[in-house]
């Protein structure tokens, strides 16, 4: 086995032997519980006249809590990302761990990738297992499914993977935690400037939106989680905001387009941006 | 920048076969404005144990990170089996224990050990010979199938020294491979070195313990502030005689007089003088005498490793 899927197999088997991913597992699982019997409350909720609320409206009700949990879902995955990914280097280096690894025929790309791999594979497993799962559930309850699930499940995990590579990327040089936590830290940030963005747009004030743009191509976490977003919108609802025109771009949980594509483009660019700054900087410290 | 730490450059020493185990010219390393080591020029040949020998601080770690590519020099070259540093080729062929000894604890010493045979590589089929040989040679069968987290730091320090056993590797560095072990533990290190020596393995043992390096070196050279102050097979360091004498009522003084007879390691009532000639010593006891001390005991000895290591250490101070 080439080194770089040896230190990837390494970092799979370390990850999941570590508490954390049991009690993110336990979780999901009582999450997927309760919002199935929460789900399955608003088909038998009643209204004025006693009958219960017509498919649309279940429909519409629906998205719009699963819009909701999935903000959850993608907010534990990035964090749980960037807390792992944070010391993954760095904590090794610290320990001597890599020491006698580094002094194999073994190049410190390889580590860098191969570390990127194994936890990328996490993320991918969790992002689409959990939501698999919830749109089963969510299925089951109201008998709605999202429009475009696969869409979903790439956004989600792109962004967690997204916030992999950065935690990552700092943990070459920063120790233990705070890398981390910097990425935590620029997620909310992204997240924010998102919302300042979109603020610009409801006062269509061009200076003030290009603050999203920006904070969009810096970090493309929120560019991401919109896209996620727009997977989960029925065309029905889809319609009722374009007719809002203005008002209804300026809310940071909804979207009225997918992002657009040179803005996915750029989001690959980003990711091997990320990965040959993390190689170079990890090549250069000295251990 | 370019990526000094993986180059792979030409060998300017030809055939490799023949080229010595390691060869540094001038190796430096500054940390800021900490000199590591300054320049360090030396020879190690192939199947040789070689000791590498100084205080804390002498910059003895330093050097092996920089021979294995994980410093970078600040200036200076160097090459180990013939190839310049940095090889990752040459790395197939080389053992590293690190002073820093640490190991995956989620694994069983079993793991580990295949971990490094796959990263080494070496061929799949001789994984499980190599394994158990290693683990014997360093005791750890009886714990082979433990995790690694539950072992003593002593324990961790085998399982080490097994890794860098794995696959008969040309060339072994072993740093402070004994800082963890019990004395029993340090007499099996080095029943572990003269059995790499005696199979053609070139061992490179950094060591603060001169007893250790005493008993199983080659050659040495003696480092300190990131030079090499002495260095040399053991014979021609250890040339001189030294003689102990047990005296009391000298102040100091008095001790101080005697500095013509060369260093004095003084230990209250115990002078060892690290290099006398044994012709001077009647002209010796006359002056302490003469001084008013009382003498107990005057033995003249083959001079050791310590008393030319504190000897050494002292006239580099002057
Ligand atoms: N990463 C580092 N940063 C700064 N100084 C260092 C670093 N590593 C070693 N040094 C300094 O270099 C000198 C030599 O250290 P070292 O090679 O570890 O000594 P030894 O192994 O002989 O005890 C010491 O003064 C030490 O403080
Ligand atoms: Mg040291």
């Amino acid at each position: 086995m080439p080194p770089t899927l040896v230190i990837a197999r390494l970092t799979v088997q370390e990850t999941s032997r570590r508490r954390l991913i049991l009690a993110l597992i336990i979780l999901t699982l009582i999450v997927v519980g309760f919002s199935a019997w929460g789900f399955r409350k608003i088909t038998t909720v009643t209204n004025s006249s006693g009958s219960t609320l017509p498919p649309e409206q279940v429909a519409l009700i629906t998205s719009q809590l699963l819009i909701v949990v999935t903000f959850m879902y993608s907010g534990v995955l990035a964090l749980s990302a960037a807390v792992v990914a944070g010391p993954l280097i760095s904590s090794e280096v610290e320990s001597g761990l890599l020491l006698s690894i580094l002094a194999r025929p073994v190049r410190r790309s390889e580590v860098v990738i191969g570390k990127w791999l194994g936890l990328g594979v996490l993320v991918a497993i969790y992002a689409a297992g959990s939501a698999f799962l919830e749109i089963a559930a969510v299925d089951w309850a109201t008998g709605y499914v999202p429009p475009h699930p696969v869409q979903l499940v790439l956004y989600v995990g792109a962004e967690g993977l997204a916030l992999l590579s950065l935690g990552l990327l700092l943990s070459t040089r920063l120790s233990g935690i705070t890398g981390g936590v910097i990425a935590l830290v620029a997620w909310l940030m992204g997240w924010i400037g998102g919302v300042v963005g979109d603020v610009g747009t409801g006062l269509q004030n061009q200076a003030v939106e290009n603050v999203g743009v920006f904070s969009h191509l810096i970090l493309p976490t929120d560019l991401l989680w919109r896209g996620a977003i727009y997977a989960m919108e029925p065309d029905a609802f889809l319609a009722t905001l374009r007719a809002a025109g203005t008002v209804g771009r300026a809310n940071p949980f909804a979207a009225v387009d997918p992002p657009p594509v040179p803005f996915l483009a750029w989001v690959v660019v980003w990711f091997g941006l990320m990965l040959a700054l993390s190689i170079w900087s990890f090549r250069t410290r000295e251990i | 920048m370019t990526d000094v730490i993986e180059q792979v450059a030409a060998a300017p020493q030809g055939a490799a076969a023949g080229s010595p185990a390691i060869q540094t010219v001038n190796l430096s390393k500054r940390f800021g404005r900490t000199s590591a080591l300054a320049g360090l020029s030396m020879t190690v040949p192939r199947g040789e144990v070689f000791g590498f020998l100084g205080p804390n601080g002498a910059g003895k770690t330093t050097s092996v990170k920089l021979l294995l590519g994980l410093l970078k020099p600040t200036s200076g070259e160097a090459w180990l089996l013939g190839r310049p540093i940095g090889d990752l080729q040459t790395r197939r062929r080389i053992g590293y224990l690190p002073e820093l000894f640490r190991y995956q604890g989620w694994l069983s010493a079993r793991e580990v050990l295949a971990l490094h045979c796959e990263l080494a590589p070496l061929p799949r089929s001789s994984w499980k010979d190599e394994i158990t040989s290693a683990l014997d040679t360093v005791g750890l069968t009886d714990r082979a199938g433990d995790r690694v987290s539950t072992f003593s730091k002593g324990m961790q320090q085998r399982l080490g020294l097994a890794a860098a056993l794995l696959g008969e590797p040309e060339l072994v560095f072993l740093d402070e491979p004994t800082s963890a072990l019990d004395p029993v533990g340090r007499h099996d290190v080095r029943e572990i070195i003269r059995g790499l020596a005696s199979r053609g393995t070139a061992v490179f043992l950094n060591s603060h313990l001169l007893s250790e390096v005493e008993q199983v070196c080659d050659r040495v050279a003696v480092v300190d502030h990131g030079r090499v102050i002495a260095s040399g097979t053991m014979d021609e360091l250890l040339s001189g005689t030294a003689v102990k004498v047990r005296v009391t009522g000298l102040d100091d003084a008095e001790k101080a007089r005697l500095a013509s007879f060369g260093n004095i390691d003084d230990e209250g009532d115990q002078l060892t003088f690290t290099n006398l000639k044994p012709d001077r010593v009647p002209e010796l006891v006359a002056e302490i005498v003469g001084l008013g001390g009382n003498v107990f005991e005057v033995s003249p000895r083959h001079q050791t490793l310590e008393d030319r290591f504190l000897q050494l250490l002292e006239e580099e101070e002057k």
